[in-house]
């Protein structure tokens, strides 16, 4: 396997809340190599948002974070504060669900995209803008030079979307975290927006990681993927293989629910999201699990190889449940 | 299938919790409730009646003494015991007003807010008029015209009752009320439980009375506080001014303990000028606390629930 | 189109809608005109479900509420057994309101905070002024939807979205309806659970034999669950007919461009998938492009699309669709 770009191993990460301690991600390893696109599908109480924005330095102070966060060598967890804002927008960027919040609205585009090359390179104002407008050309905004000089509210969201990319790419990072960047936008401008993504990272390397609770843009675009549930990853695996023989009932379960050409009667997952307060002692599926059985309960599985996959179902091998078509 | 019911706190444990939490509001929980205490108890708490002289001539102007705490005024009658009977005057027409000013405001505000359109821009503009006034002068000039005018001096008392005061301050007390509970209005009135409502077939007043002022009884609460302050320190005013209530046998209120200080500063009898002052300082204060913490408290803007 | 023998349960005729924004620049008030929904028109029967998609900017939504006389059509009827709707009072529009119902999309904002889920499931009934304890009538129908009866006493934060949501649906069949309004009611839920209350609302047609009108952005949803499918753009129904018709063989250029936007979960067919990628954004409904809507983003535009709107026209395959150049 490449070498990876972007690191983590044993990942936690608890907040302190009025009602507890939530624990949000339960040790979680990820590993991605240059160029690579890798999806990060979860539904609520997942911790598929959360562990990036920890990675990112992101989380407030009522976050407690342990584990290790290696970007091209250097790590995060811990370091210094200059260190990691230092890296934030450089190394690695991120973009977020909604393009609105992200930008100011009081500045024009081109002026934000400025600011963000400036606060990493020492490059004079002109040269800065020029670059801003050949981002924004690269994300596929037409008349650059002139959009550039316009105010957010005078884009729609798609085109916000592409201007938040160009802002996070200013930089050329390693690293680029999308977190649900096209969950709010309609489905044509979704198929545009996964379009820039790739774009992205064949021109320039950038490895992608890409949270979605999506499958089908996850089968689109990603090239590995990581399926995580309460806080851990339950399975991980190449795209293909995934859909084709998922090993965890969790992803075999995702899948069946999902409306297919030909399926008669949805088959839902029983039971409810989990309450990350008190997450159960063993699997953290183990409560809607239709394979269920004693061990499962007694401690929190390890992600093992099997069949070209990493799983946490300890009875991957005896269950073979396969993909849609088996 | 049997799905468990996550138990949580309620909005209003949360609210609570985090009242709870302001440490200066709560000491001035506890301070006014132990003033409102000495105040409902006051044949019990004062020492003497509220016209009854400490002892025979002379008797006025007695600094603090074991025979009267506080000392006595100009006629020798006990200042604490004044003061407390003062105080019971004022919170009551600070509260009636108060309660008076957040029903008004509340049902100007509500049905500007959920009628909306030209009805409501007619109603907001009332209210900026109201609230354009300079305070002193509309409470005075309204005060001299409704005062001089017969059938209304008839249901509400003459100029110096308690019960014109109390009309009085709600007559300028509501336009706050109103903006507070309209915005809450304008808010709630998207939310899709409206349109449910709607869609079942219910009435406007239906909505306003089941809905939306349930839902706004935070933002409610906290005017309600406000106008408290809002009121005593309109009286306050007004009687420092000679235009307050002027209940007779020798009754006080908060506000004419207050003007009596006018004179007491220059003779140096201080006594008569720093505790009623202090009291009302006391009050006001404790109030706007509270109503800082109750504005944090039903804020939601940390929703630990979701 | 319907080749049914009685009257369809809803007809809507003709619905326009156009929202006016006040803007006010000095003293004079500038009104700029939304034409949300523009000459709109579509039957469904009893029984069987119509599924409306479309973006945003579509006008789905406001069909959606239109129906149900939430909004005030600016023109046009609105059919719901045999009674047009827009011509009924208030009185008499309340009594037609138990016949007919919404779903909506937040799990959230659906649900009155301050009651409890029991009091809000009950409350059509008590708004229609129908007497009694309604303990009973609320227990029957949290078990129709999947919840425990005990749970008419917990309030909504105690409940999960897909609860919540199923609460706001008894509500919904609280009077009994013959149509509801389903406003995209599962985009805000988890996809394990859209599943189970997707099949909630097969079960509950099979059984109680409603109408449902399905409005939604996620195509495969409403494949799944509808008869007919209308497909709508910028104000306007441009196809519209038997799903397999619409979806086998799509002939307006939208809806092709719209189905190969849906990503599907099966790497093998989207990496080989022909996609039709469409190129700028919606135009506003302010100022919709004359002629065809489409054509500012349609590959196959011509001059006669711009002078020319396209009528809504029966193709072989069986549905309707607007275009001067169908597929």
């Amino acid at each position: 396997m490449a070498e990876s770009v972007l690191s983590i191993r044993d990942l936690r990460v608890t907040f302190q809340t009025q009602m507890g301690e939530l624990c949000a991600v339960r040790g979680v390893d990820v590993d991605i190599a240059a160029g690579e696109i890798l999806g990060v599908v979860g539904e609520s109480g997942s911790g598929k948002s959360v562990s990036f924005l920890a990675a990112m330095g992101l989380l407030p102070a009522t976050a407690t974070v342990t584990g290790s966060v290696m970007l091209d060598g250097v790590e995060l967890i811990g370091a210094k504060k200059k260190l990691v804002r230092s890296i934030r927008g450089r190394l690695m960027s991120m973009v977020f669900q909604d393009p609105l919040s992200a930008l100011n609205p009081v500045h024009r585009v081109g002026d934000q995209i400025v600011e963000m090359i400036q606060s990493h390179q020492k490059i004079d104002e002109t040269k800065a803008f020029a670059r801003a407008v050949e981002l924004l050309e690269i994300v596929g905004i037409p008349q650059p030079d002139e959009r550039a000089k316009q105010y957010p509210h005078e884009f729609s969201g798609g085109m916000r979307q592409r201007v938040v990319i160009a802002m996070a790419i200013a930089n050329n990072p390693k690293v680029l975290i999308a977190d649900e960047p096209t969950t709010a936008l309609d489905v044509t401008v979704q198929a545009q927006i996964l379009e820039v993504i790739q774009r992205v990272q064949q021109s320039f390397g950038t490895a992608v990681v890409l949270i979605t609770h999506d499958l089908g843009v996850i089968a689109r675009v990603a090239d590995s993927v990581n399926v995580m549930y309460a806080g851990r990853n339950v399975e991980s695996g190449s795209v293909q293989d995934l859909f084709d023989h998922p090993s965890h009932p969790y992803t075999r379960g995702l899948l069946s629910s999902l409306p297919q050409e030909g399926i008669e009667r949805l088959i839902p997952i029983a039971g409810f999201p989990p309450n990350m307060l008190a997450p159960p002692p063993g699997c953290g599926f183990a409560p809607r699990c239709p394979h269920v059985i004693q061990s499962c309960n007694a401690s929190l599985p390890s992600l093992v190889p099997f069949e070209g996959l990493m799983t946490s179902c300890i009875r991957a091998d005896e269950l073979r449940i396969g993909g849609l078509r088996s | 299938m049997t799905e468990i019911v996550i138990p949580t706190f309620t909005p209003r444990q949360l609210a609570w919790k985090r009242f709870i939490g302001h440490k200066a509001a709560v000491v001035c929980s506890i301070v006014l409730v132990l003033l409102a205490l000495a105040v409902i108890l006051s044949p019990l708490t004062a020492r003497y009646g509220v016209n009854e002289s400490v002892k025979a001539p002379p008797n006025s102007y007695l600094s603090p003494s074991k025979l009267a705490w506080l000392g006595t005024d100009d006629i020798g009658r006990d200042l604490y015991s004044r003061l407390i009977y003062g105080t019971r005057v004022s919170l009551l027409i600070g509260l009636c007003s108060a309660f008076i000013s957040v029903f008004v405001g509340c049902v100007v505000g509500a049905i500007a807010g959920f009628r909306g359109g030209r009805f409501d821009d007619v109603i907001m503009r009332v209210t900026d008029l109201f609230l354009a006034f300079p305070f002193l002068v509309a409470l005075l000039v309204v005060r001299n015209m409704f005062g001089s005018v017969d059938w209304l001096t008839f249901i509400i008392g003459d100029m110096s009752s308690l019960r014109f005061i109390i009309f009085l301050l709600s007559f300028f007390g509501w336009m706050g009320v109103a903006r507070i509970v309209r915005g809450q209005v304008l808010a709630l009135k998207e939310r899709e439980f409206i349109e449910a409502a709607r869609a079942a077939g219910a009435s406007r007043s239906y909505i306003i009375k089941r809905h939306l002022l349930p839902n706004s009884i935070g933002p409610i609460m906290v005017a309600l506080t406000f106008s408290v302050v809002g009121a005593i320190s309109g009286e306050a005013t007004l009687s420092f001014f000679g235009y307050g209530p002027q209940p007779g046998a020798g009754a006080t209120s908060l506000g004419l303990l207050v003007g009596q200080a006018k004179g007491a500063v220059q003779t140096g009898f201080w006594w008569i000028a720093l505790f009623p002052c202090l009291i009302l300082v006391l009050i006001s204060l404790c109030i706007n606390f509270i109503g800082d913490a109750l504005r944090d408290a039903t804020d939601p803007r940390l929703d630990a629930t979701k | 189109m319907n080749m049914q023998s009685q009257a369809p349960l809803l007809s809507v005729q003709n619905l326009v809608k156009n929202f006016e924004l006040r803007a006010s620049k000095g003293l004079r008030k500038s009104k700029r005109i939304v034409q949300a929904v523009s000459d709109v028109s579509f039957n469904v029967s009893t029984g069987k479900t119509l599924g409306i998609v479309g973006e945003s900017g579509s006008g789905k939504t406001t069909v959606g509420r239109s129906i149900l006389q939430l909004i005030t059509p600016t023109s046009g009827r609105i059919f719901f057994d045999g009674q047009d709707l827009t011509e009924l009072s208030f009185e008499e529009l309340r009594v037609v309101r138990r016949q007919m119902q919404i779903v909506f999309q937040d799990p959230f904002a659906s649900l009155d905070p301050k009651m409890t889920v029991g009091t809000s499931i009950s409350e059509p009934l008590v708004v229609q002024g129908i007497s009694g304890d309604h303990q009973d009538r609320v227990a029957e129908l949290l078990d129709l939807v999947g919840l425990a009866p005990d749970h008419a006493r917990r309030f909504p934060h105690e409940f999960s979205g897909g609860q919540r949501q199923r609460v706001g649906i008894a509500r919904a069949l609280a009077l009994d309806p013959k149509l509801i309004v389903l406003d995209e009611p599962v985009s805000a839920l988890d996809v394990s659970i859209q599943a189970g209350v997707v099949n909630l609302f097969g079960d509950l047609q099979k059984r109680l034999g409603m109408s449902f009108v399905f409005i939604a952005h996620d195509l495969s949803v409403v494949r799944h669950i509808a008869d007919d499918v209308a497909v709508m753009y910028l104000g306007k129904i441009v196809e519209i007919g038997n799903k397999n018709a619409v979806y086998n063989n799509p002939s307006h250029p939208y809806t092709k461009a719209l189905l190969s936007a849906v990503p599907l979960p099966d790497p093998k067919v989207e990496r080989l998938r022909h996609r039709i990628m469409l190129e700028g954004d919606v135009p506003s409904p302010v100022n919709p492009p004359t002629g065809c809507r489409f054509r500012t983003r349609c590959w196959k535009a011509t001059e006669l699309c711009a002078q020319t709107e396209p009528e809504l026209v029966a193709r072989a395959t069986g549905q309707q669709s607007a275009c001067h150049f169908p597929e």
